[in-house]
């Protein structure tokens, strides 16, 4: 027999077992007892579609784009959130703001186009930091599924949040809406 | 003609207990992944119609439109066969079991059960025995390794238990005195005290094992142990072969329940049944509350099987042969020797002492 | 009507037969046995044996073939491994056979009609009856054949038991 080094070995000792427990039956009763006692607990499932978990506040889901108190689009388009990128899943091409989008844009620069994949994206939260004007950040929702690969590309339309009724924002983008429908 | 109305009774019952062992079965599958869920402090399923219920028909659909595939190796006709004759068999057993009384209706009097045969427990073992062609020959023909060794392992489970079984009856034959289901459940009329069950709890305990084992149901689902054996006997069927195969075994379970209930715990008899009849003097009336107290202890041992089967783990093969053959004969032996001293005595006068 | 089944249940068992002796593949010489003896039990049953009926395929269709299925299965026997005979003892056997069946037919030609030894009582395959006969009467031959079968069991347990020298 080996012997051992640490001292730490601990020798299982086997008793034999007494007829009670050889006839296994009072083990089996005792099974019984545990797992109907199960029966009557309250399940612990959530529902998902219907019922959604609570998350922290610091939870790292889908992109957004923040707009400012008057309505208007945070980002410059400087680039530091597709540098910080890991997983290089953002992309963007930035446009000089044309007078008379004061209330669309914040600053004169502005981003036209900010794609970003969801497939290469890892959600690891450093675009949000590393953002100067607080303009992305993650946010609660999560699982998103389609049936095409393309359709994880998420452009402005998808990520710029909705602007808040009463803001000059929100009625042009109306008008815009609207236009577009007609 | 004459004939004819002489077995419509029979003919009637037949196809009612063939479509109510069909949607039990049915429900078995749903009670099964209901209690499963309960058990393990799920939800189970739910999204098929009201609280799931129409999941099993949803199942049942599934199960009818996925691609039927036979093996190009596999014996064709005997790969069919072999869930036909698992279906059948279960089928089968239905018709010596006394479903309830006497029923009175249209001045006639029924009582509710197809064949009453004079040896009808006989039957249901036979009928068992050959059930277990269903699982050699599938296993035999897909020609798949995995699929012999499940097959072997059923054949050489259902034999082995088989004895057992039989003889922790046989004990319970010689206090009878009648091989007829309908005599056996009569017996046990007045009273849960004159249950069989605790007339001969060591007959129950062993027949109560050995059910489990010849139902293929865990702890002793050795022949489709997915750990081990891929899917067991029936890893190549697929389709609603691959159903046949899952509700036969649910429907075994449904009869095992039924033949326990029957044998060990008075069958259509319930506490209460002599005053219930002197209170509303029709028979009509016990009769129909016999049956429900019948399909009660159904329910409950259906139950009790899926109770079983998320509690405790399954056997190692060598301990299952082990328990067959070294525990429950010589346990159903000494049981049957003990029962055959016991009647001896109670028939004195019958040897002239 | 009880004479067409005899006659189709005949034909069904014979049929059977044949085909047991005449497949290649053991495991469906098997099956046709198998079928052959439910047939023999649908014989007990027109002679009210039900008893009988039910025993024959609990032990023979129920546990003796399953055993045989089981072995001829993990043989796993096919055409490749069957023995070749040669053609003189397919002869010998031809005739072995053949004379036999002349002697069968020339004996069973001269009965015009075949007579039961003494009144039967049609009542006797009735599981009460039997039991009562066995017990009674015949309870010797009963007892001694119950002797016979703890033979054969303990022999099995010898055989399958290791030999403590060999191993």
């Amino acid at each position: 027999m080996q012997t051992s080094f640490t001292n730490r070995k601990l020798v299982l000792e086997q008793k034999e077992m007494n007829i009670w427990e050889r006839m296994y039956l009072p083990a089996i009763v005792k099974g019984l007892a545990i797992t109907i006692s199960h029966f009557f607990r309250k399940p612990a499932t959530i529902r998902y579609p219907e019922q959604k978990r609570t998350v922290s506040e610091a939870y790292r889901g889908l992109h957004i784009l923040k707009r400012d108190e008057i309505g208007a689009e945070r980002c410059t388009a400087c680039g530091l959130c597709a540098l910080a990128c890991p997983a290089e899943a953002i992309t963007m091409e930035a446009a000089e703001r044309k007078p008379g989008e004061e209330n669309l844009y914040r600053e004169e620069k502005y981003a036209s186009k900010y794609e970003i994949n969801m497939l290469r994206c890892i959600f690891c939260g450093f675009c949000e930091e590393a953002c100067p004007k607080a303009a992305i950040f993650l946010e609660e929702d999560f699982a998103v599924a389609n049936y095409t690969r393309d359709t994880f590309i998420y452009g402005k339309d998808r990520l710029v949040e909705k602007p808040k009724q009463g803001t000059k924002a929100f009625d042009i983008v109306k008008v815009g809406r609207e236009r577009e429908l007609n | 003609m004459e004939t004819l109305i002489n077995f419509l009774p029979s003919i009637i019952i037949i196809f009612t207990m063939f479509v109510v062992t069909l949607l039990i079965a049915l429900y078995s599958t749903y009670g099964e992944r209901k209690v499963a869920a309960f058990l393990q402090d799920r939800i189970g399923p739910n999204r098929a119609g009201p609280w799931g219920l129409l999941q099993p028909f949803a199942d049942g659909v599934k199960m009818f439109t996925k691609e039927e595939i036979i093996p190009d190796s596999a014996n064709k006709f005997l790969f069919i066969l072999g869930p036909s004759i698992a279906m059948i068999c279960c089928l089968m057993t239905s018709v010596v079991l006394p479903w309830g009384g006497e029923l009175t209706l249209f001045g006639k009097t029924f009582y509710l059960q197809a064949v009453d045969l004079n040896i009808g427990v006989l039957y249901v073992f036979a009928v068992v025995s050959v059930s277990v062609y269903g699982i050699m020959i599938g296993g035999w023909a897909s020609n798949n390794k995995w699929s012999l060794m499940g097959a072997i392992r059923g054949s050489s489970q259902i034999i082995s238990y088989e004895l057992s079984m039989g003889l922790s009856i046989i004990a319970l034959v010689l206090m009878t005195g009648s091989l007829s289901f309908r005599d056996i459940v009569n017996q046990q009329h007045g009273g849960i005290l004159h249950w069989n069950f605790l007339m001969q709890p060591l007959s129950f305990l062993i027949f109560l094992i050995c059910a489990f084992a010849e139902c293929n149901r865990s702890p002793f689902d050795l022949p489709e142990c997915e750990t081990e054996l891929v899917g067991g006997f029936h890893t190549e069927y697929s389709s609603m072969k691959l159903g046949f195969y899952l509700f036969s075994e649910y429907i075994n379970m449904f009869i095992s329940s039924a033949v326990i209930s029957a044998l060990f715990f008075g069958g259509f008899n319930f506490p209460g049944m002599d005053w219930l009849l002197e209170t509303t003097h029709s028979t009509n009336i016990v009769t129909m509350v016999g049956v429900g107290a019948y399909f009660m202890k159904i329910f409950f041992f259906i139950f009790f099987f899926m109770w079983v089967r998320w509690t405790i783990p399954r056997f190692r093969y060598d301990q299952l042969m082990n328990l067959g053959w070294k525990t429950l004969i010589p346990l159903a032996l000494v049981n049957l020797a003990v029962m055959a001293i016991i009647e001896m005595f109670k028939h004195q006068h019958a040897f002239g002492f | 009507m009880i004479a067409s089944v005899f006659y189709f249940l005949s034909f069904v068992s014979i049929f059977f037969a044949v085909m047991v002796v005449v497949s290649k593949n053991p495991v469906h010489s098997v099956l046709y046995l198998i079928l052959t003896f439910f047939s023999i039990a649908g014989h007990y049953l027109l002679l009210n044996a039900q008893f009988l009926a039910l025993v024959h395929i609990v032990v023979y269709a129920g546990a003796i073939m399953v055993l045989f299925l089981f072995v001829i299965m993990l043989l796993n026997l096919n055409a490749a491994t069957e023995p070749v005979k040669s053609s003189l003892m397919k002869f010998a056997g031809a005739i072995a056979g053949g004379s036999l069946m002349l002697v069968l037919i020339a004996v069973l030609s001269k009965i015009n009609s075949i007579q039961p030894a003494h009144e039967v009582n049609t009542q006797i395959g009735l599981i009460k009856n039997l039991g009562k006969i066995l017990f009674t009467e015949y309870n010797l031959p009963f007892e001694v054949a119950s002797i016979l079968f703890l033979v054969a069991m303990i022999g099995t347990v010898i055989l399958a038991k290791k030999n403590p020298h060999t191993s």
